[in-house]
């Protein structure tokens, strides 16, 4: 049996300013649970010193859920005595961005309005991974609300980049990908409304999956735009994604918006070949804007794609350039009115008033930050009787020519790359005085968000041997299998060290 | 575009937002421009183009076909039993039988 401290020997030799990640995955974590050289409570309390070790720095985890995550440890360590067959996510340490709601922990949405709410029941996707074996470690800090592109607008303090600790971890599912690149957590869930999985994911250096929309029951989420709110997994090969996705995915009874199609094993298609696949490259997302380097690196991405025997062909996207507006009006739109809730009633912060409305309006004012203040103007403006066609409607029919570009381009092509960012991590403060040039930066995530596909953003080499580069890959509805496949392809030629 | 301080106004009011002088001053620089930047979209003629709401319902038309409605779950009352649980998450409740939120009074509508 590997102790703790021999444990921490193994897998945790770096010294704390490193970022070599742990050696644990999924199948790993198995295989030694099943031949007992680790317990699932060792496991457990190895990956707690670690994040014990290295939160203070890095803050990607805003509460810890010690109490549940040995409760399921001795859950599997009780299976494994008992000779049971163990589930397909046995023992593995996991965390939880925080606007996804977990019974027993709290879950702010990295707001003050919800700080010390402690929800009375599980997101379905997180009941999911509970019944497959997983371990919550915690919830991580994200941007406050989802909203935002680099874990800046947390109302408790940003989160740092593993690979650069003075530079930002993208976001808004920042302490998700830093907990997954800094080893601190095997899996991680996110959730992507405009690109918060993928770009952070591109960032820290991670694979980072958005399913389709509609794949994954956002029931228990906490709404930023309904029609754009998608759950996914970051993990550090593109099997554990697979695993992940297979087990959160699916209908559920309880998110009317979740598809009833069935749910393939994503995890043993993985290795089929990819020769012959057609691959859309728009160059839309190759112009202006892009930082150089970046590009080169996708470019040499795609040039080991046509060495796997891929057939790279050049695609049209007119659209492309309206996406940002388009998808700020619509998920402020939403965001107004799904942020509507938190008034003081029900839970979180109240601030007193004379009135309900003064109590509304104090609450309000005092509970949200900056940017969710703005958000929610924004929305309100765009919603309003006088604009409402002018932007709120106007935006919805440009959803709809961005969602033709994607429907025209996959009658032509299989899957599309493009990269996922148009530049590595920036540094902490250098783009918060412009709300406006941090939005233009989601420029290559957003379409894919407004027209609803699937898309995965995996490693695609560091510039300067340090920044990450993200290469994305877009797939048509319910393909997530066909974009697995080749980001495991992709994964397997080397690709992540380009 | 120019958002003068009673837009600014007009549409806190409309969001239940108490915003301070500074922040009525950033915000209405800030959703000018941000909102000179969308009218990029007049760009393109829409005329002829249908909004879209939802990706889903776009895709998958047999949802709106009755005889595909097996995705419709039972119209069933089921007893969520976290009632008293939720109350007492409420920043001010009373966890009675049955449970209450608190608020203050409500004068006239709006207030």
């Amino acid at each position: 049996m590997i102790q703790p401290d021999e444990w921490a020997e193994q897998n945790m030799t770096t010294p704390p300013t490193s970022t070599a990640p742990n050696g644990w995955t999924i199948p790993s974590i198995r295989r030694a649970l099943e031949s007992k050289q680790i317990s699932a409570r060792d496991l457990t309390k190895g990956f707690y010193a670690r994040i014990e070790r290295d939160n203070p720095r890095l803050n990607a985890f805003l509460a810890l859920s010690p109490e549940r995550a040995f409760a399921q440890a001795d859950a599997i360590d009780a299976k494994i005595a008992r000779g049971e067959p163990l589930p397909p996510l046995a023992g593995v340490p996991t965390a939880l961005k925080d606007v996804l709601n977990t019974r027993g922990t709290e879950t702010t949405a990295g707001s003050k309005i919800l700080k010390g709410y402690v929800p009375p029941y599980d997101a379905t996707a997180i009941e999911r991974l509970d019944r497959a074996g997983a371990i919550f470690l915690g919830k991580t800090n994200c941007d406050e609300f989802a909203m935002g592109s680099s874990n800046e607008n947390s109302a408790f303090g940003p989160v740092r980049n593993p690979v650069a600790p003075d530079r930002v971890p993208g976001g808004s599912s920042g302490g998700s990908a830093a907990a997954v690149a800094a080893g601190l957590a095997v899996v991680a869930l996110g959730t992507d409304t405009g690109g918060s999985i993928r770009q952070p994911g591109a960032l820290c250096g991670v694979p980072a999956m958005m399913p389709t929309y509609g794949r994954v029951s956002r029931y228990g989420l906490i709404a930023f735009a309904s029609s754009l709110d998608r759950i996914g997994p970051f993990a550090r090969t593109v099997e554990d994604v697979a695993r992940v996705m297979e087990v959160i995915a699916g209908r559920d009874p309880l998110d009317a918006t979740s598809a009833g199609h069935p749910v393939p094993a994503y995890s043993t298609g993985l290795d089929a070949p990819v020769k012959g696949l057609r691959l859309g490259i728009p160059a839309e997302y190759f112009g202006e804007g892009l930082d150089s380097a970046v590009r080169q690196k996708v470019e040499a991405g795609i040039a080991r794609l046509k060495d796997l025997g891929c057939i790279p062909a050049p695609i049209e996207m007119r659209h492309t350039a309206y996406a940002v507006p388009a998808y700020y009006l619509i998920a402020t739109a939403e965001a107004s009115s799904n942020l509507a809730r938190f008034d003081g009633v029900r839970y979180g912060l109240r601030v007193p008033g004379a009135t309900l409305g003064e109590m509304y309006r104090k609450t309000r004012g005092a509970g949200f930050g900056p940017e969710v203040k703005r958000r929610i103007m924004l929305g309100t403006y765009a919603l309003s009787a006088g604009y409402y066609d002018a932007y709120y409607l106007k935006a919805q029919k440009v959803r709809t020519l961005i969602k033709g570009d994607f429907d025209r381009a996959f009658q032509q092509v299989d899957l599309i790359l493009t990269p996922t960012s148009p530049v590595t991590a920036f540094r902490l403060g250098e783009r918060t005085a412009d709300p406006l040039s941090m939005y233009l930066a989601d420029i290559y995530t957003v379409t894919g968000s407004l027209a609803g596909v699937t898309a995965i953003s995996v490693p695609c080499g560091k510039v300067s041997g340090t920044l990450p580069v993200g290469l994305q890959i877009i797939g048509p509805h319910f393909e997530e299998g066909r974009v697995l496949r080749l980001a495991r392809a992709f994964e397997a030629s080397g690709g992540f060290q380009l | 575009m120019k958002i003068t301080k009673d837009d600014v106004l007009r549409v806190a009011e409309l969001a239940n937002l108490e915003l301070t002088e500074a922040e009525i001053e950033t915000y209405g620089a800030q959703l000018g421009s941000i909102l000179s930047y969308c009218e990029k979209l007049n760009e393109l003629d829409t005329s002829a183009v249908e909004p879209l709401a939802q990706v889903l319902a776009a895709e998958r038309p047999e949802e709106t076909d009755p005889v595909a409605q097996q995705h419709l779950r039972e119209d069933v009352a089921r007893d969520a039993a976290i009632i008293g649980q939720v109350v007492r998450r409420a920043p001010e409740a009373l966890d009675a039988q049955p449970p209450y939120f608190r608020v203050p009074k409500v004068i006239e509508r709006g207030e």
